[in-house]
């Protein structure tokens, strides 16, 4: 064959594996590994065995920590997926049959640029977006308006121990949804238009439409925004670490993974945080293998 | 009228399961819209919830901090451009933007050429070890970055490149390969094989090959991903907060609002704190609206495969 193959095989992958060997893979090999030391940085490594996951395992933060995955893994996909399901179903379909075709509502191509729109919005801007929102007196958006309205007293959205979640994993959606809406949106436009003309003359309605034609095509899409809404879940970092109050608060109450391996390493405790590394993780890859066994379903070929 | 299924396209099969709509009673073919104007109602307070936060942190750039907190509903009394100005120069938002600029667009390009071209060489050359190596990299992209972050930091620091352009920028790059080099292969791989052929029978090397036949036809792939990482890149907030976290004249965008936004407290310039952020969000919008179709598409590329 052509000569000079193997320099060009070699030239054209040394850089990019080099890089990626060096910053990416060895890190991970070396989470692993300190894991199972105690070090603060300038000092030699001590060798502790489990200690670091024995004290992790004791922590209540930790415990917390799980807790809001957990929450954030169920609420984050279940809201973010059926809002985009609804509005891109409104957008693609939802409009009166002109002539026998589909279409979307009016002004569909209006509401796809505004709801896409907090896509290219970096997370601290969001972040002091939010704050606004939800700041806790008449100056803040949402309790301006209410207390106007004749609320006795501010809703602490940020504040009290139980909202703070929810507030937060409300910013997360508000972010996500309009990209699943165009997400969903390309999906939708493959389905074949036929289906929905055959559908609506035998005289299936909206509903309908959407529950037995849309719904079981786009199944292998959802399942997708599935898996990356699971991934966003593990990394709510960034949202948590710019909005919420004192480090994860109050009191742990928004605290994630992400958040405490930064924490161990803004104290130089890097054996703490490469355990909590591990942990995230090993979550990661459960997680991974869970939504591959669930979902794992027969797709409607068309 | 069921013709039109009849109608459908030679070798298209009608609908599995999930296409069979059992007929209800026979309902009017079109009701009164009520579903339309409902539905209407919904996507226009998610619209105006998008809007809203936005335009108000627009205004607010305008108001003096008595406004903002006494009459946040209200328009500002003047348009008070000192605040932009004092975002700018006092709070350093323009060297925020052009250091984000800078390390966006270089790694951007890092990230795109090195993966084109381990993409192509893994995509369309068979030899020992492409599959390990194709395998490394896809495992790569269901790890977050966070995960690694503590070795990462020592990694860099060794190099002694902490704290500067560089070790952001290449950092950027190899975080950013997993994925692209995911997607490029798989474009790579759907590439006609007959126009490679013909230029390898003129005499084309390998290196020429490359880039004069095959990157030009990868082109739409190319685009979308280089949307795809000039956001991500752009928004990235762990990585400059634990290797930049020293040099504060190099900070990057995202780094510098959330510093903006805690001294604000602190110096209760909010007038400032909105006109900075202001000054990072319209960029943004702006090349939105002029790209948006590239944008969303490039976006979601990735997802549908």
């Amino acid at each position: 064959m052509r000569h000079g193959r193997v320099p060009f095989i070699l030239g054209f992958l040394v850089a990019p594996v080099t890089l990626y060997t060096y910053f990416v893979l060895w890190p991970y090999v070396q989470t692993i590994n300190l894991s199972f030391y105690q070090w603060r940085g300038f000092t030699k490594k001590r060798w502790v065995g489990l200690e670091n996951y024995d004290r992790m395992l004791h922590a209540d933060r930790f415990w917390q920590a799980l807790e809001h995955h957990a929450v954030i893994l169920v609420l984050l996909p279940l809201a973010t997926i059926a809002f985009a399901l609804f509005f891109a179903f409104l957008l693609n379909v939802g409009g009166k049959g002109r002539g026998g075709k589909t279409s979307g509502v009016w002004g569909s191509g209006f509401y796809r640029v505004v709801f896409f729109l907090p896509q290219v919005l970096a997370v601290p801007v969001i972040g002091v977006l939010f704050a606004t929102v939800y700041r806790p007196n008449e100056s803040g958006l949402i309790n301006g308006v209410l207390l106007k309205a004749g609320l006795e007293k501010p809703i602490g959205f940020l504040i009290e121990k139980n909202l703070a979640l929810p507030a937060l994993i409300a910013v997360l959606v508000w972010q996500a949804v309009g990209f699943y809406v165009v997400l969903f949106s390309a999906g939708m436009a493959n389905i074949p238009a036929e289906i929905y003309e055959a559908a609506e003359l035998d005289g299936a309605s909206k509903v309908s439409l959407f529950f037995r034609v849309t719904l079981p095509l786009l199944w292998d899409t959802i399942q997708t925004a599935w898996v990356y809404l699971g991934i966003l879940a593990f990394d709510a970092f960034a949202i948590v670490s710019v909005l919420a109050q004192d480090n994860g608060g109050p009191d742990g109450a928004t605290t994630v993974l992400g958040l405490e391996i930064y924490n161990n390493m803004q104290q130089n405790r890097y054996g703490d945080a490469a355990t909590y590394g591990v942990a995230l993780c090993v979550l990661s890859l459960v997680f991974a293998a869970f939504t591959l066994r669930l979902t794992r379903r027969e797709s409607y070929e068309y | 009228m069921t013709t039109t299924i009849g109608r459908d396209a030679p070798g298209q099969r009608s609908g599995g399961h999930g296409a069979r709509v059992v007929p209800k009673s026979e309902r009017p073919r079109s009701k009164p819209n009520v579903a339309g104007a409902f539905g209407h109602v919904f996507l226009a307070i998610w619209a105006l919830m998008i809007i809203i936060p936005l335009a108000w942190v627009f205004l607010a750039s305008f108001k003096n901090t008595t406004e903002i907190f006494s009459a946040p509903w209200t328009l500002p009394d003047h348009l008070r451009w000192e605040n932009w100005s004092r975002a700018w120069n006092k709070a350093h938002v323009g060297q925020y933007v052009l250091n984000s600029v800078l390390v966006v667009t270089l790694a951007t390009f890092g990230t795109m050429l090195l993966s084109s071209m381990a993409a192509y060489v893994l995509a369309r050359y068979r030899f020992f070890g492409n599959r390990i190596i194709y395998f490394l990299f896809v495992a790569g992209i269901a790890f977050p970055p966070f995960l690694a972050v503590v070795p990462l930091f020592f990694q860099v620091k060794q190099l002694g490149l902490l704290n500067t352009y560089t070790g952001l920028i290449i950092v950027y790059i190899a975080y950013s390969l997993p994925f692209t080099i995911f997607f490029l292969t798989s474009f790579f791989r759907s590439l006609p094989n007959s126009v490679a052929e013909a230029a390898t029978i003129d005499g084309a090397s390998h290196t020429r090959l490359f880039f004069s036949v095959m990157l030009p036809m990868a082109k739409p792939g190319l685009i979308s991903l280089t949307i795809f990482n000039l956001i991500g890149q752009w928004g990235q907030f762990l990585l400059p907060l634990v290797l930049m976290a020293g040099a504060e004249d190099k900070w990057v965008l995202t780094q510098g609002i959330q510093d903006i936004s805690t001294a604000a407290g602190y110096e209760a310039d909010w007038s400032g704190l909105f006109a900075a952020l202001t000054i990072s969000i319209l960029p943004m919008i702006a090349m939105y609206m002029v790209f948006q179709r590239q944008i969303q598409a490039g976006l979601t590329a990735g997802a549908v495969k």
